[in-house]
């Protein structure tokens, strides 16, 4: 077994497959990044919505903390399904991409929003109160007071949700999405070894991963030291 | 007509009843002291005047014009006409000094930021604090700290100043500094209702003194007469006790 492996070696590791799975490796990221990014600032708006206060607000808090309450709780997969059936009733063809995105999206704003919340919510009252007591705005208190002392809270776990989402990312091969996992079933029917190409395959996530995770390591030391310090420059 | 007058105000934490109705008249350029135990109202009728906390009843007026707390209007522009110092100073922790003092002034007041540090450098120059403009709240002490948010008050220019405990927090050596503050303030005729249990410093500064305790005013007077011979049974337990250390 192992020579057959050694003997595939050379076709495996050919020009056209290593820009086939770089394709790859380009698709996982770029429906991470986009996805992610865009369920944070839906987060960010949820969690706005949902701090909204006034009796007149009450449905919208309802309808925030009601998302946040549902898609947290059903799978990835699942919640994948549901777009790729619920946007087919509306629109034909719809591009496997902006599914993967979609789905994404649901499921990361289900998530981020608790961690933002968690982050705004970390910030001593007194805070706001002084806020409050100089006559600033619901919006300037939260861009000027609440998000900068929050963000030592909220990005070392926004950063790591992301990074888990790398590897969350090969579920949308099961909707037929040309991503990592999907160009490596395609490599394994063409005839190559599954552990050869899933062996990469694992190899290339790890590569993915790894650089993020010390990022967010990073981050993490960078900035949780306190938020009662200055800004490290 | 009394600069501040407070009217019969009563105020409840979750049905406990924290403030009720106290009435007090305070005229312009008038240093007015609260004093009284733990838990007595003092802070929450500070509270209640900066709209942090809602009244249950009664009516606070400013130059003969009542504060409606449940119109966004009126509470912001009673926040324009006075500021609070908290006890715990609650300086922007994400600021420099200078930020802190200016933030205020430019953003929400819409002066031109050159001029609101200017404005800032002044107060915390009249404050002692000169040099300290580009430190952030971490790296002062708490009598710098409290100065710095005195100066933030000072800058936003109120009419009434509220000084909710402003030495209870810090070291025995560092309260002077806070109080040659406030004393130079009371001296230029700020309007200012202060919270404080410094009852040398009371007597100094004050042209009335109130007693609270139990969410009631108990009695009022000049220092003296207050302090030193206070005609309720209440009053001459606390300041027996007090003024016994």
């Amino acid at each position: 077994m192992l020579e057959r492996l050694i003997r595939e070696l050379p076709r495996f590791f050919s020009p056209e497959n290593l820009a086939f799975l770089a394709q790859g490796v380009g698709m996982t990221l770029a429906l991470t990044f986009i996805g992610c990014t865009l369920g944070f600032l839906l987060a960010f708006l949820l969690v706005y919505l949902r701090q909204t206060p006034g009796w007149w607000a009450a449905p919208v808090r309802l309808l925030a903390i009601t998302y946040v309450e549902i898609f947290r709780r059903i799978p990835f997969l699942v919640i994948t399904y549901l777009v790729l059936f619920f946007i087919a009733v509306f629109v034909d063809n719809a591009s496997l991409f902006l599914i993967a995105v979609v789905a994404i999206c649901i499921y990361s704003t289900a998530y981020t929003a608790e961690i933002i919340r968690g982050g705004f919510e970390s910030v001593p009252r007194q805070q706001i109160e002084a806020a409050l007591a100089m006559n600033f705005s619901r919006w300037k208190t939260l861009t000027r007071v609440i998000m900068p002392q929050s963000w030592p809270v909220i990005i070392p776990p926004a950063v790591a949700f992301m990074i888990s989402f790398i590897k969350d990312t090969s579920l949308v091969s099961q909707v037929g999405v040309f991503e990592l996992t999907f160009r490596g079933k395609e490599l394994n029917n063409m005839g190559f070894s599954g552990i050869l190409v899933f062996g990469t395959i694992a190899l290339l996530y790890f590569l993915m991963s790894y650089p993020l995770t010390r990022l967010g390591a990073w981050l993490e030391k960078r900035l949780a030291a306190s938020r009662h310090h200055r800004p490290q420059r | 007509m009394p600069h501040l007058d407070i009217i019969d105000l009563s105020a409840d934490y979750a049905h406990l009843k924290v403030l009720s109705g106290v009435s007090l008249s305070v005229e312009k350029g008038e240093v007015v002291c609260l004093v009284g135990p733990s838990g007595s109202g003092k802070s929450t009728l500070l509270r209640v005047l900066m709209g942090l906390t809602l009244p249950t009843a009664g009516a606070v007026k400013v130059d003969g014009r009542e504060i409606d707390y449940h119109s966004k209007a009126s509470v912001r522009a009673a926040r324009d006409r006075m500021a609070v110092v908290f006890q715990q100073y609650n300086l922007f922790q994400n600021m420099n000094v200078l930020r802190n003092i200016t933030i205020a002034p430019v953003e929400i007041k819409g002066r031109p930021r050159r001029e609101a540090e200017e404005e800032a450098r002044r107060i915390l120059a009249r404050m002692g604090l000169a040099e300290k403009h580009a430190a952030y709240p971490d790296q002062l002490s708490g009598g710098q700290q409290q100065r710095v948010a005195i100066a933030r008050a000072l800058a936003l220019k109120p009419e009434i100043l509220l000084l909710d405990e402003v030495t209870s927090a810090l070291d025995p050596e560092l309260v002077n500094e806070v109080l040659d503050a406030v004393r130079g303030l009371a001296a230029e005729g700020m309007t200012m209702l202060i919270v404080s249990h410094e009852m040398a410093f009371v007597r100094e500064v004050a042209s009335k003194v109130v007693m609270m305790d139990k969410g009631k005013i108990v009695e009022t007077g000049a220092p003296r007469e207050l302090i030193d011979r206070p005609k309720t049974e209440r009053a001459r337990e606390f300041f027996g006790k007090i003024l016994r250390h």
